[in-house]
């Protein structure tokens, strides 16, 4: 089976081709403010390194955030269309799942883990895993600090993510999701729901208030 | 040659589907748009992230029926167009990644174009061809003439808003007159039963030493404001149909009087009336009156092609294609601030 990964919920514009669990190729770009440039191009280049076209693909799994917006709806609505245009399921994954199996499938993890990734506004995205990968709680938005006080209580032993500092927790990797970790995180063998993002955070908008004067 | 044509720069999810002949006669197959205005209506204005979050939701189930309504099926598209900007960024850019995949899917070129040339191009599928023309552009997002010699050359911008655009102050003045977002129907529905001539509003930018073709409709919308107000502060009731006739008929007079103006100016004998003030009943009006007392032919597409649309994009894409335009490569970013003199990136 071979499967399309994507993410672009943390400056890591990933995209990945994954054949019955192993790595073909994938190309990692570090830009966060150029999701939109660097993923297809992206696509195209893994795709030409491990020699298959976009048609034989069997589905596509993309990393469905938390993360900043504007980067994720990249990710999120190239999934959509290629699956769309190719005929092929998409499964949509969180984000924090796919960081958490790939530390789970590295080894080195002996206890809880707590996955963090930048939410911006001095807040990150989190959530806690057990050894074994399944989440434990979350997912959640939260000053740091906030989390510092909540991991006590979860037995976490080590930290995952690109928001890992302060919180006196070994770091293990990686800190973004990979291609494996994203179909690690995939139920490939069932029907994917519907496409949804995960935001959590409404809009910041309010309704306007009463109309100002302009004469005083 | 079919090509798709998607467009997300505001709160529209428009797909498109244009067939082009050999000879270059374009045919409109669909235009399907998914708008996401009753979502941004309590908020009196589009919030760029509730568009954005909603053009996601909006775009394979528009391509569907974009599809359905074509009879086609995504192996018989030629090309994808997509609206590369100006626009709002994060609209744009899921219009723009959703286009780049769906070209490299269906292993088609990409033509990433610009809004305002694609509101000018989708004349064509009603009117075509379209001969050298002076565009009026008008809509919520923006207020441009342009001259426009050939639909794949180079634009010639003459002059723009340097303040709200034409569609903003609708709104605004809509607002200040209690009549719900979007305002531009409302005060035309209210305009009907008002006289035009009942205030004498501003009329911005027409001095002899203001730029002759920029657009100012802040001061008016102040005025308008200050009229009101005054009312209110009387305690007399505010005439809503005199109020929204007399500053429609402002607007609609300095938009109209600097169309003919440019239009002479350049020589061009066609005008044509484009964005979503363009189904403004009196501006439509107004513009085949002057514009026929100039002996300038006036092209104005029907409503449904004057809002911003898949069809315009798919059209202007149909165009470049057919001119064998270099397509753009899968880099290309979305660009809020793209030029008009840029058509193609
Ligand atoms: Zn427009």
């Amino acid at each position: 089976m071979l499967v399309l990964a994507l993410d672009t919920s943390t400056p890591a514009v990933t995209a990945g081709l994954v054949r019955d669990g192993v790595l073909l190729a994938e190309r990692v770009a570090e830009d966060g403010r150029k999701h939109g440039e660097l993923l297809m191009p992206g696509v195209q280049a893994a795709c030409a390194e491990a020699g298959v076209r976009l048609a034989e693909l069997d589905a596509v799994v993309v990393g469905a955030g938390p993360g900043p917006f504007t980067g994720l709806r990249v990710g999120m609505v190239t999934a959509a269309a290629l699956g769309d245009a190719l005929g092929v399921p998409v499964h949509g994954v969180c984000s924090l799942d796919a960081i958490a199996q790939a530390v789970v499938s590295g080894g080195a993890l002996t206890g809880n883990l707590l996955v963090a990734t930048d939410a911006r506004r001095r807040e990150v995205y989190w959530a806690a895993y057990e050894a074994e990968g399944a989440r434990l709680t979350g997912l959640t938005v939260e000053r740091p600090e906030a989390v510092a006080e909540r991991i006590g209580g979860l037995h976490v032993v080590a930290a995952a993510g690109t928001m890992v500092e302060g919180f006196g927790l070994p770091v293990l990797g990686p800190a973004t999701p990979t291609p494996l970790g994203l179909v690690a995180a995939a139920a490939l063998h069932t029907v994917p729901g519907p496409l949804e993002p995960l935001y959590l955070r409404r809009p910041d908008a309010v309704p306007p208030g009463e109309r100002k004067k302009v004469a005083p | 040659m079919i090509v798709l044509g998607i467009e997300t720069s505001c709160d529209e999810t428009g797909v498109g589907i244009v067939r082009m002949s050999a000879a270059g006669v374009p045919e409109l197959l669909a235009n399907e748009i998914a708008s996401s205005v009753e979502e941004h209506a309590r908020f009196g204005g589009v919030v760029p992230e509730v568009a954005s979050r909603a053009h996601l939701q909006a775009m394979v189930p528009a391509v569907h029926r974009a599809f359905e309504t074509a009879g086609l099926t995504g192996p018989d598209v030629d090309a994808v167009a997509v609206t590369a900007g100006p626009g709002l960024a994060g609209a744009l850019l899921v219009g723009v990644a959703a286009a780049k995949a769906y070209a490299a899917a269906w292993d088609v070129p990409l033509y990433g174009v610009n809004h305002l040339a694609a509101h000018v191009a989708v004349d064509t599928v009603q009117h075509w061809p379209l001969p050298p023309a002076l565009a009026l552009l008008v809509s919520g997002g923006h207020s441009s003439l342009l001259a426009v010699p050939d639909l794949a050359g180079p634009v010639t911008p003459l002059g723009a808003t340097i303040d709200d655009a034409a569609g903003e102050a609708f709104d605004k003045v809509a607002r200040l007159l209690g009549l719900p977002f979007p305002g531009g129907p409302w005060i035309d529905k209210a305009a009907r039963d008002g006289d035009p001539a009942a205030i004498h509003f501003p009329r911005g930018l027409t001095g002899p030493r203001d730029a002759p073709f920029d657009f100012s409709f802040s001061g008016l919308k102040t005025a308008v404001a200050r009229h009101v107000e005054a009312l209110e502060r009387a305690g007399t009731q505010v005439p809503v149909a005199d109020v929204a006739a007399s500053f429609q008929e402002a607007v609609t007079d300095v938009l109209t009087r600097k169309t003919v103006k440019a239009a002479r100016e350049f020589g061009m004998d066609t005008v044509l009336l484009g964005g979503g003030v363009a189904a403004n009943s009196r501006l439509r009006a107004l513009a085949e009156e002057r514009c026929t007392a100039a002996g300038l032919r006036l092209r104005v597409p029907r409503p449904g092609l004057c809002t911003d649309n898949g069809a315009m994009v798919a059209a202007l894409g149909a165009h470049l294609v057919h001119v064998g335009a270099t397509p753009s490569d899968l880099e290309i970013p979305a660009n809020s601030s793209m030029p008009v003199t840029e058509v193609l990136v």
